[in-house]
């Protein structure tokens, strides 16, 4: 089973990135299950969700703990926030910055992807909502939902142009990832 | 048909399926998403149920009764604080014996105020004369809705019924479920069928007043009726199994499920979604070639006591986790279910844990340690645990007490 956790700020769509991302392994063949982190959201205040991946059921109603991935959509969050924490040996942090993994105020053993989604965002929707573009760098630097899946669910969670778009946007970062 | 739903849409969906006539609603996190998603339902014509938006909870029950006598199908949903205020009129529906279903979203009781889970709301309704179904997953909690309209509207029973989710932790998961089609609900749920109705033309008085010459024998036929929707959800559960394919514990009247427990010489009994992460330690202890079962009560009221002692007879320890205390006692599970053995002859230790009050997260650890400590119990008579040490908090953080004030 694979654990992702995804660190955003209230506002963000943390939670519906990780219901895409569930929805996504779902239309990959996978078993999947996404959930927030049941706290009280406020606007700009550090969230959380998380994602479970697996080839069979998933049952577990526990947090996550000890996630294999890390998502952060916001990099004025590593200041703030543990993102490391708990992190599985040989974990990937896939952080939404417009620097180069080395450049990134992180000492981790851990794989570090980065990717400007914010600026490929301003691109494709003139607006910073990031949560596609991120969605097509996790679907790259993981595998662990195809692209072609990725894009069906943003189409069906973004009706009409904006939906196309945001498949535009997922799409760029998948290509640069 | 397979699809990604939250818990909370799922439900709505089963909902819709059941197709009922009135649903009064009221919000309360987190159940309103719940009713928020019939309102859209209803908005968008997918359903042609009257949407009644009351003034409270109390209201939202005393409509569901009202509109329940009238002989329509009901749905409602609530949680906590909210329950509370529908308790009042619901203990008239049992003794009016009206069937309604409502959806409850488990929501701990304040004070202190918080919006997470726990079992407390709808533990502190057991004497109600209501069915209860609690639901490990998001399929079990859209199933149940289908299995509570079936059960509480039966002429032998007609009984409140409600269906339990755990508020957040099943409510806001996204997970795999499968949808009911019209045409498989029509056959496992027949139109409603009242036997007695408010009707202007042929007016009759329900639940109006009984002197003491009257009174207890319509207690007790409710007592009747509650225990008799055991044989009910028995073949419920049968015909479910029939028309959608998913089976919930047909071989236990539908009334319990058990994982693992056919050697178990430890078996750990608890309800709800927290069951989805003991399979796991389960799974742990099993490979090591511990033998550690798990036994899910499906329905908490009527009490499964004969199922219970079938499929826990034969173990050497139990330790009950439950997110309920009754204050005073100990947690209301473990009280019935050491009544059921106890009163059957057995002498298994049975240890109480509380868990999960409020949201707080029952993790692989706390299960472990639970597990462990059952074990040292193997072997040894309930009277080793005695009345001093009732229940064990798991985990309590002893540095956020006051301080024992008999020191």
């Amino acid at each position: 089973m694979k654990q992702i956790r995804i660190h955003g700020r209230g506002g963000q769509g943390s939670v519906t990135m990780a219901s895409m991302l569930a929805k996504a392994a779902f239309e990959t063949g996978k078993e999947s299950q996404g959930f927030p982190s049941f706290g009280v959201e406020r606007l700009g205040a550090p969230i959380e969700a998380f994602v479970r991946i697996d080839n069979k059921k998933i049952t577990d109603r526990s947090q996550v703990y000890n996630p294999d991935i890390v998502i952060v959509q916001d990099s004025s969050l590593l200041k703030l926030v543990d993102v490391e924490k708990g992190l599985k040996e040989g974990g990937m942090i896939i952080v939404n910055s417009s620097e180069g993994p080395g450049d990134l105020d992180l000492e981790t053993d851990a794989e570090i992807v980065t990717v400007n989604a914010t600026d490929i965002a301003m691109k494709h929707l003139g607006r910073p909502i990031m949560n596609t573009a991120l969605c097509g760098a996790f679907a790259k630097a993981t595998g662990l939902v195809d692209r072609e899946s990725m894009a069906r669910v943003i189409k069906e969670t973004f009706e009409g142009e904006i939906g196309e778009k945001n498949v535009k946007a997922m799409s760029e970062a998948y290509e640069v990832c | 048909m397979k699809k990604m739903l939250a818990g909370y849409d799922a439900v709505a969906e089963a909902v819709k399926a059941c197709d009922p006539d009135v649903i009064p609603a009221y919000p309360i996190t987190p159940q309103t998403d719940i009713v928020e998603r019939i309102s859209e339902m209803i908005a968008d014509g997918e359903l042609t149920s009257e949407y009644v938006r009351v003034d409270s909870e109390f209201n939202a029950a005393s409509t569901a009764i009202g509109a329940s006598a009238a002989g329509a199908r009901i749905f409602t949903a609530t949680c906590s604080q909210g329950l509370k205020l529908m308790s009042e009129p619901i203990f008239s529906a049992s003794g009016m014996r009206l069937p309604l279903v409502l959806g409850i979203a488990n929501r701990s009781l304040s004070a202190p105020l918080s919006i997470w889970g726990d079992h407390t709301d709808t533990f502190a309704e057991r004497d109600g004369g209501m069915i209860q179904f609690y639901a490990e997953d998001v399929q079990e909690a859209m199933d149940n809705i289908a299995l509570a309209y079936r059960v509480a509207e039966d002429k032998d029973i007609l009984l409140p019924a409600l269906s339990c989710l755990d508020g957040f932790i099943l409510t806001h998961v996204q997970e795999k479920v499968d949808t009911f089609t019209q045409r498989e609900m029509k056959e496992f749920l027949p139109e409603r069928d009242p036997v007695h109705t408010l009707d202007p033309s042929n007016p009759t008085t329900m639940g109006a007043y009984a002197r003491p010459e009257h009174w207890t024998e319509t207690r007790y036929e409710v007592q009747r009726a509650v225990k008799r929707s055991k044989d009910k959800i028995g073949e419920a559960v049968e015909e479910f199994a029939d028309v959608f394919g998913r089976e919930y514990g047909l071989e236990h009247n539908g009334l319990l499920e058990t994982y693992r427990t056919e050697d178990a010489d430890v078996i750990i009994v608890a309800l709800g979604s927290v069951c989805g992460t003991i399979r796991y330690v389960i799974d742990e202890y099993r490979e090591k070639g511990e033998k550690v079962g798990l036994v899910k009560p499906r329905v908490y009221r009527p009490f499964p006591a004969e199922e219970l002692n079938k499929v826990l007879g034969d173990a050497e320890a139990i330790a009950v986790m439950e997110k309920d205390v009754s204050l005073g006692y100990q947690g209301g599970l473990a009280i019935d279910l050491k009544s059921a053995l106890y009163s059957n002859g057995s002498r298994i230790p049975v240890l109480n844990y509380i868990v999960g009050l409020a949201g707080r997260d029952v993790t692989k650890d706390v299960i472990k340690k639970v597990v462990e400590e059952t074990k040292e119990m193997r072997g040894k008579d309930p009277s080793d645990i005695g009345l001093e040490e009732e229940e064990r908090w798991e985990p309590l953080r002893e540095e956020l007490l006051p301080g024992d004030k008999d020191d």
